[in-house]
């Protein structure tokens, strides 16, 4: 059992209100939005039904929260102990992220009042992907969330229903494996049905393994970027740079394994030559595998990965690859036909920052007053 | 630590994920007509672009017409029609190219020709596999995919799946709902055919079952160019003909196999991209989303088997654990 504490401190900081703040001006643009419809705050188009709300929101937004699911898989299914300490805030970081891509999801569908029938077994279409995604992830945020629960009994010192809890949580941990499992590579699923509108680098029946490898690398990414980021951030000190820099290997047979995939399948499409047909696609092509590629070659070396700084680098560049290329599967390499172009409005940016700021409000609310962040050896 | 375990499990995780993907053939065509599936075969080479179709369409679906704002603002609004392409107020919409002089018709070079777009009835809809909530059905006698606001989210999926652009979204209002061609299913429920086809003055809009205008389509590109031909109009069933001199078509049927097949056909004298329909494969893109999909998921064996393996090393882990 390893110690965890509450950090304690003052709540409304600086940065905490301009946080609060940006989370208004998103508020006020909502009211708008649900009085006069998506177009009014939103430039999605007949051409491009899905802008950022579901790219960045749902699709990065959910990949950022499987630091919990890669952690657990870890943990308790591979029985890595060691890593025990990472679970909590991992677990934390991934409830918030599901569950404001849910609430996110609630904002962009436009009949949103029957989101339910999503669960209702006389609706349902089993051959649909959104379907699949749809559940698994309504399911998730649950799970997350029942997982999460232990540091809430402790916190109320509720001890005896935590040990109850505690005999059924292996159940919670299972399917808290196996639902990131179906819909992380049910979202690159999502794509195959869009057909001849993806371009032919991104098109590919390998989506949901692409999918798959890119959600739990960044599941690693996350953990380590911000474990770093917020002990610089909250002044805690560096402790966990030694059980980061052995989590970073898991991220390098992952991304082998995706880049092999990724130009194989390419060449055996024989796709490999139009990324020099088409001069902007061909651009994003090779930043976003450029990005898979620094964590690799950084993170070769043992020596490297025990420096928090080169830690710190390739999990951010880990994290702007899976980023762009799930904006390069869902946007830039989708092309509805002559006459569409989207890009984000104000509102619909201002409406994203806003959920983002909740999510970090959130964050500094549970690590200063809930028991999530492993306890500070003084010596 | 025992190693056999450990091994056993990354087996069955890694195994049950890959498998259904790594086996699943691409479906091939999967999905046939319905003996009584009507549709319409839209012959540009005889349209006039008076779109009667149109505004007749408007009228018996009860769209309002689309404006522009300098007719807003001087308050003579709703007189003309405005809407660039279908939208979720025009569910049909006749197009032109040109080239050139445009001084010839049916001809690519310095000429003129028209399209219609509308929902094409895909014999195997991707909007119809896309959907969640089975808001999107195909009809199991005629074949029209029809909409139900009930049961719709407004995901919006079934527009991102449709290689034609067709389902739209009432993004201006609080209540949205999905608008598409249903092929005036209210009408034909009273015997009547759809709107389109009973207002076009020239046949190029033909109402009929699917599979006698496939047949009327064969005969027609085949037909010499300058010939007289006796084209039927409305309804393929009524026995109207017109006789008119026959343009030179393109040896193609479009929409006999993009995507699988669709119900409603169309013919040309002009290639069919300049006329901005898409290349498609013969299959549709749902066959494939399901083919994979249902390769992993088959009797959901690998997702159970998944969970039994996660179950064992879940509990092995925790059983002594304190949380």
């Amino acid at each position: 059992m390893h110690e965890k504490q509450a950090l304690g401190g003052k709540l409304l900081t600086k940065p905490f209100w301009v946080l609060l703040g940006l989370a208004m001006i998103a508020g006020l643009l909502l009211i708008k939005r649900f009085l006069f419809g998506i177009g009014a705050v939103t430039n999605l188009s007949d051409g491009y039904p899905w802008g950022i709300w579901i790219v960045y929101d749902v699709l990065v937004g959910t990949a950022l929260g499987c630091g919990g699911y890669s952690i657990a898989l870890l943990v308790y299914i591979f029985n890595k102990g060691e890593y025990h300490p990472l679970v909590r805030s991992a677990l934390m970081t991934s409830a918030f992220g599901y569950t404001l891509a849910g609430v996110s999801i609630f904002i962009d569908i436009g009949r949103y009042w029957q989101m339910y029938n999503v669960f209702l077994p006389w609706h349902i279409n089993v051959n649909s992907i959104m379907f699949e995604v749809a559940a698994c992830i309504g399911a998730y945020v649950f799970v997350l969330w029942i997982e999460f629960s232990p540091t809430f009994l402790e916190h109320r010192k509720s001890l005896e229903t935590k040990r109850k809890l505690n005999k059924f949580l292996f159940f919670f941990i299972a399917l808290g494996v196996l639902l990131p499992t179906m819909h992380q590579s049910s979202l690159g699923s999502l794509m195959i049905i869009a057909g001849e509108k993806l371009s032919p680098i991104w098109q590919t029946g390998w989506l949901p393994l692409l999918f798959l490898l890119t959600a739990i690398t960044m599941g690693y990414a996350v953990v380590i970027f911000e474990s770093l980021f917020s002990a610089v951030a909250l002044k805690r000190p560096l402790d966990e740079t030694p059980i980061l820099g052995k989590l970073s290997t898991m991220m390098i047979p992952l991304l082998v394994l995706f880049l092999l995939l990724r130009f194989g399948d390419l060449i055996w499409r024989g796709q490999l030559g139009n990324i020099f047909n088409d001069g902007m696609l061909g651009a994003f092509f090779v930043v976003e595998n450029v990005l898979f590629l620094i964590p690799v070659i950084m993170l070769a070396s043992a020596k490297n990965r025990m420096k928090a700084t080169t830690l710190f680098w390739s999990a951010g560049s880990m994290i702007l690859a899976g980023a762009l290329y799930r904006f390069d599967t869902f946007l830039v390499a989708f092309n509805p036909g002559v006459g569409y172009h989207y890009f984000p409005s104000a509102s619909e940016i201002l409406i994203t920052v806003g959920i983002i700021s909740i999510e970090i409000m959130a964050y500094l609310i549970f690590v200063k007053k809930l028991p999530v962040l492993p306890a500070i050896k003084h010596s | 630590m025992n190693l056999e375990r450990r091994d056993f499990l990354k087996v069955l995780s890694v195994g049950a994920l890959t498998a259904g993907n790594v086996t699943s053939v691409f479906a091939g065509i999967r999905k046939t007509l319905s003996a009584d599936a009507v549709g319409i075969l839209y012959d540009g080479t005889i349209c006039i672009g008076c779109k009667a179709c149109e505004a007749a369409c408007k009228q018996y679906n009860d769209m309002p017409p689309e404006s522009a704002n300098l007719e807003k603002a001087t308050g003579v609004d709703g007189i003309w029609d405005e809407s660039y392409d279908l939208s979720e107020k025009t569910l049909n919409k006749i197009k032109l190219y040109e080239h050139g002089d445009a001084s010839t018709r049916n001809r690519e070079e310095n000429g003129f020709a028209f399209v219609k777009k509308a929902c094409m009835h895909c014999v195997d809809p991707d909007c119809v596999s896309a959907c969640p909530v089975t808001a999107l059905t195909k009809n199991s006698t005629t074949g029209i995919v029809e909409y139900d606001k009930d049961a719709c989210i407004g995901c919006r999926y079934c527009m991102v799946a449709c290689p034609y652009n067709v389902p739209k979204f009432e993004y201006a209002k609080a209540i949205p709902e999905i608008t598409k061609c249903e092929m005036c299913n209210h009408r034909q429920a009273e015997g009547d055919i759809p709107a389109c086809c009973e207002f076009c003055p020239t046949g190029a809009s033909l109402f009929g079952n699917v599979t006698d205008l496939l047949e009327e389509a064969r005969k027609r590109v085949k037909l010499v160019a300058g010939s007289t031909y006796e084209y039927p109009m409305r309804s393929l069933d009524e026995g109207d003909l017109t006789p008119k001199t026959v343009a030179p078509y393109i040896n193609y049927i479009y929409g006999e196999k993009e995507g699988g097949g669709t119900q409603y056909l169309l013919l040309s004298a002009i290639p069919f991209t300049k006329l901005g329909l898409p290349e498609l494969s013969a299959t549709s893109s749902a066959s494939k989303s399901e083919g994979i999909q249902h390769g992993i998921y088959k009797g959901m064996v690998a997702p159970i088997a998944l969970l039994g393996g996660l179950l064992y090393g879940a509990y092995q882990t925790t059983k002594n654990s304190e949380g």
